[in-house]
């Protein structure tokens, strides 16, 4: 029982510790980006083509597919009480309001959270961080912050790109499939669709920006310079960042209703 | 000249442990200024980790590290930083940037740190990757070297901002014989043409012998012995003798720490 107990304090003193200083990370961060951002814009450019330009496939793809099942759902629901003409807002609340940033986070998780923590985590097994320490540049201020920088700015484009082709396929489904009346599906959305709803989907991309990237330059600067190491740091990104996202998500859409 | 002006680095009563595990405990060890110093001693007993204290990407316990006379932990991170470009490092291996070009890789430094023009960064860069021979591989990337390659990419990274101190962490290691010869002489040829000091981290006996001025075989957590490579050689030190002439058993044991052999055979032990 006793061990019981002094396992249970070493581990909560030990996960304290971690989100101390995972906090500390992240205003590191923070405190070099604005700097990085006007004396080295390039090297942030290229992390956007990175992290989001190479994820752009991916994330239309599955908007495409999200839209269009939304829409496959909301009609034959709708259907029910002669309501098709709302396919349309249906599809374009859930994908503005939530699915939209929910999904591109996850998907970015997936894609680009992945490169960059196994990325990080190489360059730390091979020496190169240490290799910049030594050269006296910063690594947090040259590798870390420009990839952050590059998650942040990418997915507020890249959940604006999946709701937007989530609604094309919302429409292919809507209106070309089961000839729901085009003006009508439009016409509902423009109707019933507010900025605020815009806005939700805006400020959840945003946060889920930064929840993403922080975590996945955290994991990857952290992993243990192993093989074995780096798999893990890659798995606890995905798994971690869903998690956050998720919470986070709920945490927001609370705060605005 | 004086003490202080030829002696470069000064490691005084230096305590280091990682864990429970002592690395170092009350070592002693001065660095002359213009030499080639050897760090050697069996695998495990802290050389990288001491190049790491060194260059202060680890802290002491205890003790201090003196460098030109200032105590180097009592720096700030931007005197660090001041003081580290005086350094240059080949990592064991190479730690190229796997993203940039040879090019780059050599001109990375000269990038961050100064505000050349690309026509003079490209002069610069030139003259050492012709100084390692590798002036032809400028467009290549580091994935397309060999192991002796990019540690000369390497090499002539770490000297691209003419630094006072070049540090070599294990630089013969895996390499061909004549990679072999190519590394010993360009770190013998690096120190005299440029009047720099160099630190060698090796157990490599035979390579280090024909170009460390001075040696010091580190073990147990400090300095067992230190002179030129052939006072080393002759010296009546049992752990000394059998570093140099690699005998198998000795004072350090062939057999790590383990249980009674016939006792573990039969399955005693666990009893």
């Amino acid at each position: 029982m006793r061990q019981v107990l002094l396992d249970g304090w070493n581990n909560t003193v030990e996960f304290v510790r971690t989100f101390g200083a995972f906090q500390l990370f992240f205003l590191r961060l923070l405190a070099h980006s604005p700097s990085l951002l006007f004396t080295r814009f390039n090297v942030v450019v290229y992390q956007v083509y990175n992290a989001g330009a190479l994820s752009l496939v991916i994330i239309m793809i599955c908007g495409l597919f999200v839209g269009a099942v939304l829409a496959l759902q909301a009609y034959s629901n709708m259907s029910i009480f002669n309501a098709e003409d709302w396919t349309g807002v249906a599809a374009h609340l859930a994908l503005v309001k939530e699915l939209g940033p929910v999904m591109t986070a996850i998907l970015f998780a997936a894609r680009a959270g992945t490169a960059l923590t196994s990325e990080i985590g190489l360059m730390k097994a091979t020496d190169q961080l240490a290799a910049m320490e030594m050269m006296a540049v910063n690594p947090v201020r040259r590798v870390l912050v420009p990839r952050f920088l590059g998650g942040v700015i990418s997915m507020p484009l890249l959940a604006a790109i999946f709701s937007a082709v989530g609604m094309f396929g919302a429409h292919l489904v809507g209106v070309e499939l089961f000839q729901v009346d085009v003006g009508s599906f439009w016409q509902q959305i423009q109707l019933i669709a507010e900025s605020s709803d815009i806005n939700e989907g805006i400020i959840k991309s945003i946060v889920f920006g930064f929840a993403a990237s922080v975590i996945a330059v955290w994991e990857g600067y952290n992993a243990i310079p192993t093989a074995e190491g780096v798999a893990r740091a890659t798995t606890r990104t995905v798994v971690i960042t869903a998690i956050a996202i998720l919470v986070f998500d709920f945490m927001i859409t609370a705060a605005l209703i | 000249m004086n003490e202080l002006s030829e002696n470069l680095i000064v490691i005084r009563d230096l305590k280091y442990s990682r864990g429970p595990r002592v690395i170092f405990e009350g070592l002693n060890l001065t660095i002359r200024r213009g030499e080639i110093t050897a760090l050697m001693g069996p695998s495990g007993t802290g050389k990288t980790t001491l190049l790491r204290l060194i260059t202060r990407q680890l802290i002491p316990q205890q003790g201090t590290i003196t460098i030109d006379g200032i105590d180097i932990s009592t720096l700030s991170q931007k005197e660090l930083y001041q003081l580290r470009q005086r350094f240059g490092m080949l990592f064991q291996n190479g730690a190229l940037l796997t993203d940039l070009s040879v090019f780059e890789n050599v001109a990375f430094p000269l990038r961050e740190h100064t505000e050349l023009s690309n026509r003079l960064i490209r002069h610069v860069v030139l003259t050492k990757l012709h100084a390692v021979g590798l002036r032809g591989a400028a467009d290549m990337m580091p994935a397309e070297l060999s192991g002796g390659m990019a540690r000369r990419v390497a090499l002539a990274r770490a000297m691209v901002m003419d630094p006072d101190i070049l540090i070599y962490d294990e630089p013969f290691v895996g390499l061909d014989p004549i990679s072999l010869g190519v590394i010993v002489r360009l770190v013998r040829r690096m120190n005299d043409a440029l009047g720099i000091t160099s630190i060698v981290v090796s157990h490599d006996v035979e390579e280090i012998s024909t170009v460390a001025d001075r040696t010091f075989l580190i073990s147990n957590g400090k300095v067992a012995a230190s002179g030129s490579p052939d006072e080393l050689k002759t010296a009546s030190s049992d752990l000394v003798r059998q570093f140099m002439h690699g005998m198998a058993d000795g004072p350090v044991a062939f057999h790590f720490d383990a249980p009674d052999y016939e006792e573990q055979l039969l399955g005693r032990d666990s009893e």
